[in-house]
């Protein structure tokens, strides 16, 4: 019968399996395990993981935060608007804020060394993108982030925001320093 | 039995209609195949939008008419037409009258009433908050309280069809045994549509209470939680029921029956039981859970999900090329397959639908639902690239190799120009194969999803994107005007095909537009005793690919920056 009609068997789950199927369920089933284990073996062995740490804050907790290290790590300022660039010792805790529209602030880094970076909006849902290494997070107010960094190439990276924030979203970018 | 007077029996296949359900589908696919025609028109200008050469829109206009295009056709369209396909696979295949008609007739009332309101919301302008309306950012009140009204009248079309498979059940209209397959994919879908109505009910509902005023706080990170709840597994609605059709369109064009009913059926089952967590894959790159979390859902829902597809993967064409064999075409890997209908528009859309859900939208999914691959992908063109190869190159081709077959059947007309009903699906599918494909290069190269303007002319800082991002953005937006005109070609022939397509009469046709189904086993069929070795080639092909596709993703990532 097709598989418009009722089965013809109406003990139809007494039915023999089909052996091609049999095969294909082993195999797809064996490769779903190896997906599994993938994850957890990149944790333990590979090198890009996400923290699992992260806090619940409020806009103004985080926004002093961001504030202290700007006024302790600034080194100059830039673009028209006057933004603070930011130079903090490798290891240090690096706060970078989100909102409409910008990244703040500007941070300079050094390669090859580890920072612990931390993330918050101070309004709507932001997307950290950041280009060219196309690595993206989201970014939710209430909430900060650590991530610990080790920028391997040096350069002049940008931060896109990836996650849509209303009228200014396409202008809200940010830069990272790789020195 | 209700009175025989309220059936009709379709001289061409034997289907018999109940007429309260009948004029139900039709109602339901014209609703669905309305928000089709918009969704696909806006879908035009968004293309021409972020084809950078081109950038038609404002931005403001832009981000309007992408939340208008998203509500439109991955909400409205699909829901509708999913809800034709329920009442078709309950009251028509189990040969019963639907269950109270008037409830049904509420339940698309407020699917109308809810669908125009939201619609309405966002055409005002302040509603610019894309389909996933994320707090904090909110829209006007009557954008929640549109998609809730319409939330409401899709559960009661949900009860009308479980309501009908206890009538069909308890007046023994389809005999004894159990509900054919394709009954069983449409009961996987209403039940995965009752949860992600559910989900969506628990979010939107405070969301549009904090809107008016009467809550003050919506945590964002539980916000996105739960309306993944729904925005998830409501695709997955749409799997399950592209799938008991592509089972329909086999059972249709070659009167095959599955392999074995077991198999099929217990993939369908892992639907339900899986697949509702799988949503955290849209959280993989979010502060607040952990690792563990992220995996277990990601892995432990979404595979044995990802096995279910497989499976039908498998047993689908595998039962299309056991009917083929044994109708002769038995020579050699891929005779039956050479010799299928490929001018026949359901079928070619079918296979078409079968491959581009499987090779683009299955693989990517998966690879993109992967903890750490998700951090080169998240909110990049990448994601969209991924469902658009599911819900338009997967579900809407489905649906719309579907309804080449239900014109005359259910509308009782010939589709007016059958010539350009051949090349319909192969302009709509190679057009979607290659706006996904180059959509989806554009993400890996960081591409944004949702944004207006990736040359950042008005931006604090400049950024960019090598030229062959450009290039992708082009060559999507060149298939993506291929598919329109697929999908326009589609919503004129079928809209002329109702209106003035010659009437069939109450005689069977010359022309059988249903095979007879196929006798039951695989013996003798097959090479060296397996049954279906050509299907089982082209599922082999598909493993290499998606392992090599996957590994490959991981090279990429393990070049980023360190982070942990």
């Amino acid at each position: 019968m097709s598989s418009l009609l009722p089965p013809a068997e109406r003990i139809w789950w007494k039915e023999p399996i089909e052996s091609v199927e049999l095969f294909w369920v082993a195999i797809a089933l064996v490769w779903a395990i190896v997906m599994f284990i993938m994850m957890p073996y990149w944790h333990v062995y590979g090198k890009q993981n996400l923290s699992n740490e992260a806090y619940r804050t409020s806009t103004e907790l985080y926004g002093k935060k961001v504030q202290a290290m700007v006024d302790q790590y600034t080194v100059r300022k830039e673009t028209a608007r006057d933004m603070p660039v930011v130079h903090p010792p490798a290891g240090a805790d690096v706060y970078l804020l989100g909102r409409l529209w910008e990244w703040y602030p500007i941070l300079e880094l050094e390669k090859d060394k580890t920072y612990r970076l931390h993330l918050s909006s101070m309004d709507w849902q932001h997307g950290f993108s950041l280009q060219p290494e196309n690595i993206n997070v989201q970014v939710i107010p209430g909430y900060e982030m650590v991530i610990k960094i080790t920028p391997n190439k040096s350069g002049e990276y940008t931060i896109v925001c990836n996650e849509y924030c209303g009228i200014g979203h396409h202008a809200m970018t940010g830069r990272i320093y790789v020195k | 039995m209700a009175n025989t007077a309220e059936f009709r029996t379709c001289p061409d296949t034997g289907l018999l209609f109940h007429k309260p359900a009948e004029t139900l589908m039709k109602l339901n696919a014209v609703a669905g195949i309305v928000f089709l025609l918009v969704g696909g028109v806006i879908g035009l200008l968004m293309i021409l939008t972020r084809w950078p050469t081109v950038h038609l829109l404002q931005a403001d206009m832009f981000y309007m008419l992408l939340t208008a295009h998203g509500v439109g056709v991955l909400i409205f369209w699909i829901i509708f037409f999913e809800i034709a396909v329920l009442y078709f696979a309950s009251s028509t295949l189990l040969r019963s009258r639907l269950a109270t008609p008037r409830w049904a007739w509420l339940g698309f009332a407020l699917m109308v009433i809810g669908s125009i309101t939201t619609m309405v919301a966002i055409f005002q302008g302040r509603s610019s908050v894309m389909m996933t309306s994320y707090v904090p950012m909110s829209a006007e009140p009557h954008f929640y309280l549109g998609l809730i009204l319409f939330a409401v009248g899709a559960l009661i079309g949900c009860f009308v069809f479980l309501g009908t498979l206890v009538i069909a059940r308890a007046e023994r209209t389809y005999g004894e045994g159990s509900i054919p397959l394709v009954t069983f994919g449409a009961l996987t879908a209403c039940i995965i549509a009752i949860f992600t109505i559910a989900s969506g009910a628990i979010i939107l509902i405070p969301t549009f209470l904090w809107k008016i005023g009467i809550i003050n706080y919506i945590d964002p990170l539980m916000y996105r939680i739960i309306w993944w709840g729904m925005g998830h597994s409501s695709q997955q609605i749409n799997v399950s029921a592209h799938i008991a059709v592509w089972y329909l369109i086999a059972g249709v064009v070659f009167g095959a029956k599955p392999l074995s009913e077991k198999v099929s059926r217990m993939a369908f089952l892992l639907y339900i039981l899986f697949l509702q967590l799988a949503s955290a894959h849209h959280l993989l790159g979010d502060p607040g859970l952990s690792s563990e979390w992220k995996i277990f859902n990601t892995s432990y829902a979404m595979y044995l999900a990802v096995l279910a597809s497989m499976i039908h993967g498998l047993t689908v064409p595998g039962s299309i090329e056991a009917a083929q064999r044994k109708r002769g075409f038995n020579k050699g890997l891929f005779e039956w397959l050479r010799k299928a209908p490929w001018g026949n528009p359901t079928f070619s859309g079918m296979f078409l639908s079968l491959i581009i859900f499987g090779f683009l939208g299955g693989i990517t999914g998966v690879v993109m639902g992967t903890e750490q691959l998700n951090l080169i992908m998240h909110n990049t063109l990448y994601v969209p690239g991924h469902f658009h190869a599911t819900v338009v190159g997967g579900t809407t081709l489905a649906f719309m190799a579907l309804t080449y077959w239900l014109v005359p059947v259910l509308f009782q007309r010939d589709v007016v120009l059958p010539g350009l009903a051949k090349w319909q699906p192969y302009l709509f599918g190679f057009g979607m194969i290659g706006f996904t494909l180059f959509m989806m290069g554009a993400g890996t190269l960081g591409v944004p999803r949702r944004h207006w303007d990736i040359s950042f002319a008005n931006a604090l800082f400049q950024y960019q994107y090598p030229e062959v991002a450009y290039l992708m953005l082009g060559l999507m937006a060149i298939s993506g005007i291929l598919a329109i005109v697929g999908g326009g070609l589609f919503v004129l022939q079928i809209v002329a095909s109702v209106l003035v397509g010659r009437r069939r009469g109450e005689v069977k046709s010359a022309i059988p537009i249903i095979a007879e189904p196929v006798a039951a086993g695989v013996h003798g069929i097959g090479i060296g005793g397996i049954s279906v070795p050509g299907t089982l080639v082209l599922a082999l092909v598909f493993l290499t690919t998606f392992i090599l596709y996957y590994f490959v993703n991981w090279k990429y990532l393990s070049q980023v920056w360190g982070l942990a």
